[in-house]
């Protein structure tokens, strides 16, 4: 048995000998006029497919120049110039047609029982310096920001370049400089209406009547506090958004700063621009509301005070609470004439 | 017109770094800037590859595409230049470009950055070429004197090439027919949608 079993080894010794000698033998004739020492060098295809990015080492002290080759610019510019125009352009002119039409088919919403002529006081003067600081930063930003994607096609040819780039150097610092107002002014406006902005069982009516916005005959006011339904979601998108224009804004004004790279800023331009423009339609919504959209509004705004009639129509049980409360203006009430 | 390229033979490329100190003498770089570097991959490990990379002048330049003051502009050597005059300093050329090449003055000062600063394959920039000016902004115009960047002339082991892309392509096949085997024309493919057949 012993036997048997080391001749089968000697056999598969010699077969595999005879193997190995067949297979060296055409190598060996095909020997390659040079030998290439650096066959298992890293290849720029192999890391751009595994990787999306060739990342290595610099002797300079800026690091970040490590960064050889990141084809990911390519995408950005993509969505940039093609991409984020159509975004912006359909969201903003879109707006813009909407509103037209709804006011050509809506009109102002009047105050039906017209004006009795008694003041109530909508926002004091600190919600008004937070409103409008967060109002005049907002409107410079949206301009400013709208005019690095936009410019270049509307303005830069018929003011020429010379111009729009000086334009733009002051655009961008301003820009840059009032997003810290702006922070400020949504921090402050979070803190201050929060309260009244929390869910109630009215805001549900307010929801099914659509707030009467759609009633051409003026003749539905659902119930509502100090903000309806709308105004609340208008709140709540508002702080959502800003949120994510001033974490994504800060990201871009601090470049590389703490590890941020560039594909990290890349992403946070494109949300930037994306949460940019439709914040930018949604508050000429905000704007058509509050100025020629409804009659009696912009006074909240303006010297803070409103019409007691406006004030029961679209805000009675704020007006009630008002009322109960003795904050009417002059204190005495008068009947509507 | 001649169709001015760079290509960056890794086999040869020993990362001296003299390409990264000529630019920056040659055209006066400021400090904390610099034009061109060495990326070493996969160092001291086998199969290390050192690359020496600026601005490859891509064909449809992706900087000059997102640019919102349009400050970008191609020679006819196909030299992709800029004005710092109308540069605004907003960031958007270094997220576009694939090659990391556009440079700032200022990093953290609020995003302010400063006029970007980039290889200009030695061409110097808009104004009067050789005054003062352009010297000041760009650096030497060795393309207008009739020579080719400094950064390949200097080059210890040639593997820096700087010129007409048929011209600089041949080479490099040449090199290749020769030694038997290519290294990659790095960054082509990105940045002119072509690579050189060997």
């Amino acid at each position: 048995m012993a036997k048997l079993v080391a001749q089968m080894r000697l056999i598969a010794g010699a077969l595999a000998l005879a193997f190995m000698v067949s297979l060296s033998a055409p190598v060996s004739a095909q020997q390659p006029s040079s030998v290439n020492p650096t066959a298992d060098a890293v290849k720029e295809q192999q890391l751009l497919d595994q990787l999306k990015m060739i990342q290595g080492r610099v002797s300079i002290p800026d690091e970040k120049s490590g960064m050889l080759v990141h084809p990911a610019g390519r995408e950005w510019r993509q969505f940039h110039t093609v991409i984020l125009k159509w975004i912006g352009g359909i969201s903003i002119i879109g707006m813009l047609v909407v509103l037209v039409l709804f006011y050509l088919w809506r009109g102002p919403m009047r105050v039906k029982s017209g004006y009795s002529g008694i003041n109530i006081l909508r926002f004091d003067g600190l919600e008004r310096f937070v409103h409008w600081l967060t109002a005049v930063t907002f409107v410079i930003l949206g301009i400013t920001g709208l005019n690095i994607t936009f410019g270049r096609i509307t303005l830069l040819p018929s003011i020429g370049p010379e111009a729009f780039s000086a334009w733009s150097e002051w655009a961008k610092y301003a820009h840059n400089f009032l997003s810290f107002g702006f922070t400020l002014g949504v921090l402050l406006m979070f803190v201050m209406w929060i309260g009244r902005n929390l869910p109630t069982a009215a805001d549900v009516e307010w929801l099914k009547q659509g707030g009467g916005m759609f009633d051409k005959s003026n003749s539905t006011h659902a119930p509502a506090y100090k903000f309806n339904a709308g105004q609340k979601i208008l709140f709540w998108i508002i702080i959502g958004s800003s949120a994510a224009m001033i974490i994504s804004g800060f990201m871009l004004l601090f470049p590389f700063y703490s590890g941020l790279t560039v594909g990290n800023m890349e992403l946070a331009e494109i949300f930037h621009a994306v949460v940019g423009v439709l914040f930018v339609a949604l508050i000429l919504g905000h704007i058509y509301l509050g100025t020629i959209g409804m009659e009696g509004a912009f006074g909240a705004m303006a010297d803070g005070n409103v019409d007691l009639n406006w004030a029961q129509e679209h805000h009675s049980l704020w007006a009630k609470e008002e009322i109960q409360a003795q904050r009417i203006k002059g204190g005495v009430m008068r009947p509507a004439e | 017109m001649a169709r001015m390229k760079f290509l960056c033979d890794a086999d040869r490329c020993i990362e001296c770094n003299a390409c990264v100190t000529a630019c920056k003498n040659e055209h006066e770089v400021p400090w904390g800037m610099n034009r061109r570097r060495v990326v070493t991959l996969n160092d001291g490990k086998p199969g290390e590859r050192s690359i020496s990379m600026a601005c490859m002048h891509c064909t449809d330049a992706p900087c000059a595409a997102v640019c919102p003051v349009n400050c970008f502009y191609t020679t006819a050597d196909a030299v992709v230049l800029h004005s710092k005059d109308l540069c605004i300093g907003c960031g958007y050329c270094f997220y576009a470009c694939p090659f990391g090449a556009p440079q700032y003055p200022k990093v953290g000062n609020f995003g302010s950055r400063g006029k970007m600063d980039k290889c200009t394959f030695c061409a110097g920039g808009p104004e009067a070429d050789f005054s003062q000016e352009e010297f000041a902004k760009y650096g030497a115009n060795r393309l207008a004197e009739g020579k080719l960047p400094l950064c390949a002339e200097m080059c210890s082991t040639k593997a820096l090439l700087a010129g007409d892309s048929d011209v600089i392509a041949q080479i490099y096949k040449e090199r290749v027919s020769r030694r038997g085997y290519g290294s990659g024309a790095w960054g082509w493919q990105t940045a002119y949608r072509e690579s050189i057949a060997t």
